[in-house]
């Protein structure tokens, strides 16, 4: 199952809603691009609805950094919604639970935005 | 899942033989009235790793590990076969890699074996460290470490092969 991604604005926010798997190859390269593009169209606060995320690898836990990095660095933030138990216990594992800023409605996502 | 089957000497014989283009997945099994057994031989591409994936969630299941081990397993074994097409074989089409499932009443065995350069898994940065936190790789082995009871690297001169080996949960004692 590939990943889909599907863009809309609440308040400011530009939410991507995503589904499928983000994992080597397909998945990671379309989030890459898709938050390159949203990036590219002046967005700088992103939120990345995980809800319908079934799985991700270790490349895709590396696409997630590098895109927070990637909207840091542009001076703007990225959160996370509706993370999966699964997807929830790798970020704790590999210590990006803290890292991220993460939230369970979507409502307390969008005003946690400065 | 359905893949021609041939016999294990063949496979043992084809390695010996210089280079063509490894064909698609073949599948051995080998009867064995306590051991269950599946080997493959795959192509260093992605495809090869949604198959490795897919035998792991079908024998880990079939061998009776639950439903939360069993996803863990996957994971492990997922990454497992990208370090050997990507790190490994660098989807290189001319090198394979073999990945063997073997199961019995103590635990899951698997090990890969790729065609790659000598590896030193003592070398890899901890991911965990704060100046790699951030860093967009470098976390394959730390998971499989996380998810597996025991992770051995060996040197095969040339390549790597890789062990993971999930034991059975002990049985409960009674009340």
């Amino acid at each position: 199952m590939s990943m889909k991604v599907s863009t809309r604005q609440v308040d400011g926010v530009t939410i991507l809603d995503l589904s499928g798997r983000i994992t080597l190859g397909e998945g990671s390269v379309t989030l890459r691009d898709a938050v390159r593009d949203v990036l590219a169209k002046g967005s700088r606060k992103i939120l990345l609805n995980l809800g319908d995320i079934s799985y991700i690898d270790s490349s895709g836990i590396g696409e997630m950094v590098s895109a927070f990095t990637s909207v840091k660095n542009a001076g703007g933030e990225l959160k996370l919604l509706n993370l999966t138990k699964k997807v929830h216990d790798l970020l704790q594992i590999t210590k990006l639970y803290t890292v991220f800023d993460i939230k369970d409605d979507e409502a307390s996502a969008i005003g946690a935005f400065a | 899942m359905t893949l021609p089957v041939i016999s294990k000497q063949t496979a043992i014989i084809a390695t010996a033989l210089p280079r063509p283009r490894w064909p698609p997945s073949k599948v051995t099994r080998l009867p064995d009235s306590t051991t269950s057994r599946v080997s493959l031989t795959l192509a260093s591409s992605l495809e090869s790793v949604n198959t490795v994936e897919k035998t792991a969630e079908e024998f880990a299941a079939r061998a009776g590990f639950d439903e939360d081990t069993v996803p863990n397993i996957v994971m492990a074994v997922r990454e497992a076969a990208i370090n050997a097409v990507l790190h490994g074989n660098a989807y290189d089409p001319t090198k394979h890699f073999t990945a063997s499932f073997e199961a019995n009443s103590d635990a899951l065995v698997i090990r890969f074996a790729d065609q790659a350069p000598g590896f030193d898994p003592s070398s890899l940065p901890d991911p965990l460290a704060p100046e790699n936190i951030l860093r967009g790789s470098g976390r394959g082995i730390f998971l499989i470490r996380a998810f597996m009871d025991e992770v051995h690297f060996r040197q095969l001169h040339p390549g790597t092969e890789l062990t993971l080996i999930k034991h059975r949960a002990p049985a409960q004692p009674a009340a």
